[in-house]
């Protein structure tokens, strides 16, 4: 594979774990458990939806057929979206919502750490941008997972209930194909070992303090860095491409 | 489901001119940290501030609104605590 090709492919996974993810938090604007949360939420699926932005833009232009962050985000079908299945998943209640989050900000915070040296000017750009919000992201999200966790009865049954359902998505978190070969050759991303290093330690801590358990079960999913989606990604892609099927070219 | 709330705080801003920390609302949080997460959402989303205090509003006490009159109207009366007395020299400016 090219090395542009190879790029090309590899921004928008990032862009559609972006957008997939700022989609299902943007979700909660409205609903959210007390005021100050719904706010937090929203600025946060805010950031997401601005990486994917800049993410999504940048792939346009690197595909070279005159697609742009917008046409990338609302006309593709299901199968062309390569997102993880994590952030695709449903919010459910609020703690897995934090959850799942949790497990997807402990991962981009070491990747944008990562990207922000490579070689690629633009890459490294989007990701010292994106790293600021990112922390913030992981420091409240891990706060929340301790409080629900080693908070009441309720409050660390439902959330140990939700790790226990979504952790067989983590591990496609470090899937690596010949996209990545190639890009660790030409030195623009990183091996993703640190990455993985870094997480497992993020989130065996974390967990820890917030008294929950890994869940022994190592069944495995995957597939969405393929283009092969969970039932959930379905029903989210036909709520963000209404407007622009039912009225293409729409603008407001 | 408890019906409990979790406690007031009080929130203070410094904003980037300004030198003391202003009082700028209130919110509920569980506690102080999760307070001063949620006063960078609600209160510095527009780069209001560069740094935060919480305060519990328990911890805040206020004077008894009944006896304003006894507090500060007495002042009122005793103008010469102002310093308007002074001539200021032409040369000083800024005053």
């Amino acid at each position: 594979m090219e090395k542009q090709k190879a790029l090309y492919e590899y921004v928008l996974r990032l862009g559609d774990d972006s957008l997939i993810l700022g989609h299902r938090v943007s979700e909660w604007c409205g609903h959210g458990p007390i005021l100050e949360e719904d706010i937090a939420l929203t600025n946060l699926a805010l950031d997401l939806i601005g990486q994917a932005t800049s993410l999504l833009n940048y792939a346009g232009e690197l595909e070279g057929k005159g697609r742009d962050g917008d046409a990338l985000a609302f006309l593709r079908y299901e199968r062309e979206y390569k997102n993880l299945l994590l952030v695709e998943q449903t919010n459910g209640d609020f703690g897995k919502t934090i959850l799942r989050q949790f497990l997807f900000d402990a991962y981009r915070k070491p990747l944008f750490e990562c990207l922000q040296k490579s070689s690629d000017k633009t890459l490294a750009a989007i990701a010292e941008k994106s790293l600021k919000e990112t922390k913030y992201h992981l420091k409240h999200t891990s706060e929340w997972v301790i409080r629900l966790g080693d908070g009441t009865e309720e409050s660390h049954n439902r959330i140990q209930d939700s790790l226990n359902s979504i952790w067989k998505y983590t591990h496609e978190i470090f899937y690596k194909d010949d996209i990545d070969s190639v890009l660790i050759a030409e030195n623009i991303i990183s091996s993703g070992d640190e990455i993985k290093a870094e997480w497992t330690k993020t989130v065996s801590e974390v967990l820890a303090e917030a008294k929950l358990e890994i869940p022994s079960n190592n069944w495995i999913q995957e597939g969405g860095r393929k283009g092969l989606h969970t039932e959930a990604l379905g029903y989210l892609l036909t709520e963000l491409q209404y407007m622009q099927r039912a009225y293409p070219n729409m603008t407001w | 489901m408890s019906k409990k709330e979790w406690p007031l705080w009080e929130v203070f801003i410094r904003s980037k001119q300004g030198l003391n920390h202003k009082h700028v609302g209130s919110l509920r949080a569980s506690d102080s940290t999760m307070a001063i997460e949620n006063a960078r959402d609600v209160y510095t989303r527009r780069s209001e501030g560069v740094s935060i205090w919480v305060v519990e509003s328990n911890n805040v006490f206020a004077n008894d609104a009944l006896e304003a009159d006894a507090l500060f109207t007495p002042a009122d009366s005793k103008i010469y605590r102002h310093p308007t007395f002074y001539d200021v020299p032409d040369g000083i400016s800024h005053m």
